[in-house]
């Protein structure tokens, strides 16, 4: 059960790191078609249901863990960071319909970096666990 | 394993962040080429052709040294550079089979973006190729993530 639960949460972060991937493409000027735009969401968003489901389940499934050690609380607010500015940088990145790159405003370059950020200080938490 | 993977020593942190980060960025990047030539095939587009190669080069291949580096160094710090275990042997195949993959598309990328760079038009049957390999590493770096969160001995 522990190896599938954890296979399955990363996996997840594997997803969110594609995700992430394909949207700094975009933010650094990459053609954007509407099918890979499509497959970043999705990927986004399976990934980010992925790791917090998983995530707190493998949490409740260990008695090793609790779901409020510090760095469980620590990566849950990284988590939902990450996903506020997610959604800020999806909103402002929409394909214009013939593979062109995009006029991305500031805010949508800055929310997107900022999702990058969270996303690698989630992965620094979850891999050193603070206070484990 | 149990305990000791649940929580490790703090000194295997870096290694291990190097090796995942280096990971991710390899697959996340193949997963950028691999649906852009699925596109470039269905449209002939040659700014996703070249999308997808250049995701290749900046993307794959720096992942894949920064992986690779963080998996060496991980090993020694736990003593495994030379274990028989299957999941470190899945890993270490995985990682080299893929990098001659890359070396390989790197190649043919090459060629098609000069291609493209010359105004002649698609479809390629390189590229189609390339479409194909790409898909096949991103499987085979799924299975190498799975051997290293199941570890099958």
């Amino acid at each position: 059960m522990y190896h599938a639960l954890l296979f399955f949460h990363v996996l997840s972060a594997f997803f969110l790191a594609a995700g992430i991937v394909i949207y700094s493409s975009f933010a650094l000027g990459g053609p954007v078609n509407r099918t890979t735009r499509l497959i970043a969401e999705i990927l986004w968003g399976v990934g980010g249901l992925g790791t917090l489901v998983f995530g707190i389940w493998l949490a409740l499934n260990r008695p090793e863990y609790e779901i409020y050690d510090g760095w469980i609380i620590a990566a849950l607010v990284l988590w939902f960071l990450a996903t506020g500015s997610g959604a800020r940088a999806s909103r402002g990145m929409r394909p214009v319909g013939d593979d062109s790159a995009l006029a991305i405003d500031r805010r949508t370059a800055i929310a997107h970096w900022m999702r990058v950020f969270w996303f690698l200080a989630l992965l620094v938490v979850m891999v050193w666990k603070p206070g484990a | 394993m149990s305990a000791i993977a649940l929580i490790r020593p703090h000194d295997w942190t870096i290694p291990l962040l190097v090796h995942i980060f280096g990971a991710m960025l390899l697959v996340g990047a193949l997963t950028l080429a691999a649906i852009s030539l699925i596109a470039a095939w269905r449209t002939g587009s040659a700014k996703l052709t070249r999308l997808g190669f250049m995701s290749v080069f900046y993307g794959a291949i720096p992942g894949w040294i920064i992986m690779r580096g963080g998996a060496q160094w991980i090993a020694h710090k736990e003593g495994l550079e030379n274990s028989d275990l299957s999941w470190i042997g899945i890993g270490f195949t995985m990682s080299d089979l893929g990098f001659v993959l890359l070396i390989v598309l790197l190649v043919i990328g090459g060629l098609i973006v000069r291609r493209i760079n010359r105004d002649e038009s698609g479809p390629w049957i390189s590229a189609r190729i390339a479409t194909g390999l790409v898909s096949l590493l991103l499987i085979g770096y799924l299975v190498a993530v799975w051997a290293m969160t199941t570890k099958p001995t």
